[in-house]
């Protein structure tokens, strides 16, 4: 167990490298003086001289790379253009909203449409397997920055129910915080739960088929026995992996849910930034959810024998 | 392999899929020709007229016809999409021989950047290329087949690799045929099916991704229309005129429909265990 968590981890760490290599070639590829690129049109020539000077930029590239690296490893990312903030703790205030909502959501869609899938499965060809597999067809196929306009057209503004855009912090107010968070939240769920629906369906149907799976039955448990302690577990497995890969591609395409929602998001930073030009958190936010994305399948890989204890073998 | 072709199972889902891929396809071909009205045409005096005989899909903010608007939106949508697919693929399979071919070095290289690309969630990649290409038609196809190209990599190589060890591969090379022969006659043609299950796919994340760049604002540039950006531009009008957000969604919500249904039809196909009897 021990050494199958480090060759996992050891094999991260080339990932990592090869995306601070990209993210430093991509903002190296805009055409200009990159000094003038991260601080700015209006700083004034003695900083400028100075981050020349700290980032080596009359130094060949694998020195300006590791000088860079050095500035990374001491979580130093520089500042935002526009606003001055520092840009590490600027993401990481965005994080914890984008998170907030990403995580309650695949948690909530997971809930739902695994036992929606294994039943579908387990009911195969029947009426219940048809509505699940055609209702998660639909909502695979519903961009989720329409279902958002839908849901904020109905509940906010024609049903009135729900405050229609904004966002509150959970320390501050936590009733009013739930309330700016449900349309948010709903919106992925449903995005989501189509896609984690058929994929713990088509990992039970092939469980299923498997020979234990008719011995559990011949031995006279009931189906609930059946589907809970044998089928579950072994079915589950490779859906896990898939909802890791959601946590961390819904950290990437969050943006447009935060823009119909009008939520201080990551997506949304890495956006306005982009507009703005504003170089230094660009970068920032492309490290950050890359980083986050590899370490989130990095956590479910390492919790993966939990449910399926041969791959350590 | 032709037999997954022609022979696909006329299920309603797979039905119901060509029929809408089909009118999609009619949609933008239309679209690129003739729209009822100017896509672009400002008419104040008609400004935020709701769905009617005169215009069907009614009309925005600016007085423009919806529905011609959609038409036009539809090509140019559908433009951007193949044009990224057909860039990828073409790329991707030309490095994806390349690794499997040359092996050795080559193929390292190929496999650490294609890794390192897909280790960018999501649109991430596409969101950090236009930030240095810029936010216009041609940035985005750019940037989306980039980011695109390494999934078509991944599954050429890995097909080029096993089919090196086959029999009727060896076999060519035995009766004298050179590697390069070899490749295009019987190597290259192997890899045109899963390469099609995957381009099909691609098209449906393709035309998501253009559609929610566009929405952010970060795709083809107004007044031009794409269904992103006509819903980005809806948000202010949606309690006064909700059809200015609810078609042009709606739009892209039956053509993912219809290539998730086509995708199924296609993998029941390869995979007969999960087809539905």
């Amino acid at each position: 167990m021990l050494r199958f968590a480090l060759t996992r981890i050891a094999l991260a760490v080339p990932t990592l490298l090869i995306v601070a290599v990209s993210v430093f070639l991509l903002i190296r590829l805009i055409p200009g003086d990159p000094a003038l690129l991260m601080l700015g049109d209006m700083a004034d020539p003695h900083s400028l001289a100075d981050f020349r000077r700290s980032h080596g930029l009359d130094q060949p590239l694998p020195v300006q790379f590791a000088l860079w690296l050095g500035n990374l490893a001491a979580g130093d990312l520089g500042r935002s253009i526009t606003t001055g903030q520092e840009v590490l703790p600027l993401i990481f205030d965005r994080f914890l909203v984008s998170a907030t909502i990403v995580v309650v959501a695949v948690a909530l869609a997971s809930l739902v449409a695994v036992p929606a899938g294994m039943l579908a499965a387990w009911r195969q060809n029947s009426l219940t397997d048809l509505a699940v597999v055609a209702g998660a067809t639909l909502l695979l196929s519903v961009p989720s920055f329409w279902l958002g306009l839908l849901l904020l057209l109905l509940f906010g503004m024609k049903l009135g129910w729900l405050p229609v855009v904004g966002y509150v912090p959970f320390g501050q107010d936590f009733g009013a915080a739930l309330a700016y968070i449900v349309l948010p939240v709903a919106t992925l769920v449903l995005v989501e739960v189509g896609v984690i629906a058929r994929m713990a369906r088509a990992s039970t149907l092939e469980v299923l088929r498997l020979d234990y799976v008719t011995h559990a039955r011949a031995k006279g448990l009931s189906e609930l026995a059946v589907m809970g302690r044998h089928v579950f577990w072994n079915a589950f497995a490779p859906t896990w992996t898939l909802i890791g890969l959601i946590l961390g591609n819904l950290l990437g395409g969050i943006a447009v849910v935060e823009t119909v929602f009008t939520i201080p998001g990551l997506g949304r930073l890495l956006v306005d930034a982009i507009f703005a030009r504003d170089y230094p958190v660009i970068q920032g936010c492309l490290l950050f959810i890359a980083g986050v994305y590899i370490v989130v399948n990095l956590v479910v890989d390492l919790l993966y024998p939990v449910f399926d204890p041969r791959v350590t073998a | 392999m032709t037999r997954t072709w022609f022979g696909l199972p006329a299920s309603p889902g797979a039905l119901l899929g060509g029929l809408l891929i089909g009118v999609l396809l009619l949609a933008a071909g239309l679209g690129m020709v003739w729209t009822p009205y100017d896509p672009l045409a400002i008419d104040f005096r008609a400004r935020l007229q709701p769905p009617g005989p005169e215009h069907w899909l009614g009309t925005d903010e600016f007085g423009r016809d919806v529905f011609s608007r959609a038409l036009a939106g539809a090509s140019t949508s559908v433009s951007i999409s193949l044009f990224t697919v057909a860039a990828a693929t073409v790329a991707g399979m030309l490095i994806g021989l390349a690794a499997g071919y040359l092996r050795g070095w080559t193929d390292r290289i190929v496999v650490s950047i294609t890794d390192a690309l897909l280790a960018f969630p999501g649109i991430l990649l596409a969101l950090g290329l236009l930030a240095v290409l810029g936010a216009n038609k041609y940035g985005i196809i750019l940037a989306l087949a980039l980011a695109y190209t390494p999934s078509v990599v991944r599954v050429v190589r890995s097909n080029v690799f096993s089919l090196r060890e086959t029999g009727f591969v060896e076999a060519s090379r035995v009766m004298g045929n050179g590697e390069l022969f070899t490749m295009a006659r019987h190597v290259l043609p192997n890899c045109i099916a899963p390469v099609t299950v995957l381009a099909t796919g691609m098209f449906g994340w393709v035309l998501l991704s253009e559609s929610a760049l566009s929405f952010l604002g970060l795709g083809v540039p107004p007044p031009a229309p794409t269904w992103g950006n006509m819903l980005a531009a809806s948000r202010p009008y949606m309690s006064q005129a909700p059809w200015l957000g609810i078609y042009p969604g709606l739009c892209i919500a039956l053509t993912l429909l219809g290539i998730n249904l086509l995708g199924d039809a296609v993998r029941d196909r390869l995979d007969p265990r999960m087809r539905r009897i």
